[in-house]
């Protein structure tokens, strides 16, 4: 329970990437306040970035729109996932659903082998700190993008892959998801040459289709 | 970027969340698909892992992101701590930008 408690907070404090999500908004043509909606209402990082890619390429907003749900989709699926970890009634069940993200899913995940209320500690100590974070840091980044300059010479971009490869680390210890994430990988990366933003991600999420498979049962 | 384009972005992305934590239990309490969901955090963050760092929207760049991975690769197998691992990539990616004035 203090180990979720204490990994919760650590990742939480990920939300400083928040800062180039709002700086790259702004700097592609959203408002300021259109990019803090995009963090509290949409508050899924992957989808926010296609989204605001579109824009700043002068791409249709349904372009957008759709590359943006497609990232998100497996939101759907990862609160399916956390079925058992979300309240049970309806209200508290919705707010928890705004949360469901890789970050979240993933930490409840691990610590699931503690048993149930360790892994809700985990999801919400990972989600509300996320949640906190994540917007403060873009109201930070979208109003003071002059002063920031390029995200990239700081390197901000490089830390959402580095947060996903600290994300599938524990996966890649056990033989059966290794392999799903390392052919879901190459799936995800030849695709992404051909198919639109978006479309990769999800083929490579197909990968977990293997399931239906004997073999692979946990 | 027109402000209903923003709203309904935001909104479906909720919707989406929504939509998977209100689906019949029933739906989901089969072996294969409780075996498909437990493999797909896996499979997503692969693929998330390379389209990240690869990805451009459009087709792939290979630049020093890669770099940054690699020393969060290192970093997490000497079991650093979540956020040291961000920052050692972030910072390695920033200062070899510097250094070679890309």
């Amino acid at each position: 329970m203090v180990a979720a408690r204490r990994d919760g907070i650590g990742l939480g404090l990920l939300g400083v990437y928040g800062v180039s999500f709002g700086a790259v908004a702004v700097a592609s043509g959203l408002s300021p306040l259109q990019a803090v909606v995009l963090s509290a209402v949409g508050f899924t990082g992957g989808s926010q970035f296609a989204f605001a890619a579109v824009a700043a390429a002068g791409g249709a907003p349904a372009v957008g729109l759709a590359s943006a749900w497609l990232l998100g989709l497996r939101n759907t699926l990862y609160a399916v996932r956390l079925t058992d970890v979300l309240p049970r009634r309806t209200l508290p069940r919705l707010l928890a659903a705004l949360l469901v993200i890789d970050e979240t899913t993933s930490m409840a995940v691990r610590h699931e082998e503690n048993g149930r209320p360790a892994a809700r500690t985990a999801f919400w100590t990972t989600g509300v700190g996320l949640f906190v974070a994540w917007n403060l840091t873009t109201v930070l980044g979208a109003y003071g993008v002059q002063a920031l300059g390029d995200p990239a010479a700081l390197g901000l971009d490089a830390a959402a892959p580095a947060a996903f490869l600290a994300l599938v680390w524990p996966y890649l210890r056990i033989r059966r998801t290794a392999v799903v994430a390392g052919l879901a990988a190459v799936v995800a990366l030849v695709l992404s040459v051909v198919a639109p933003a978006g479309v990769p991600v999800l083929a490579g999420g197909a990968v977990a289709l293997l399931g239906l498979h004997r073999r692979w049962r946990s | 970027m027109s402000w209903a384009a923003v709203w309904l972005c935001a909104a479906g992305l909720f919707a989406q969340k929504a939509a998977g934590a209100f689906v019949p239990r029933a739906w989901v309490s089969g072996p294969r698909v409780r075996s498909v969901l437990a493999l797909l955090p896996a499979a997503m963050l692969g693929a998330l892992v390379l389209t990240q760092v690869a990805g451009s929207g459009d087709g792939l760049v290979l630049d020093l992101r890669l770099l940054g991975l690699a020393v969060a690769a290192v970093a997490l197998a000497l079991r650093a701590p979540f956020l040291l691992t961000l920052v050692l990539a972030v910072v390695a990616t920033a200062v070899a930008r510097l250094l070679l004035g890309t």
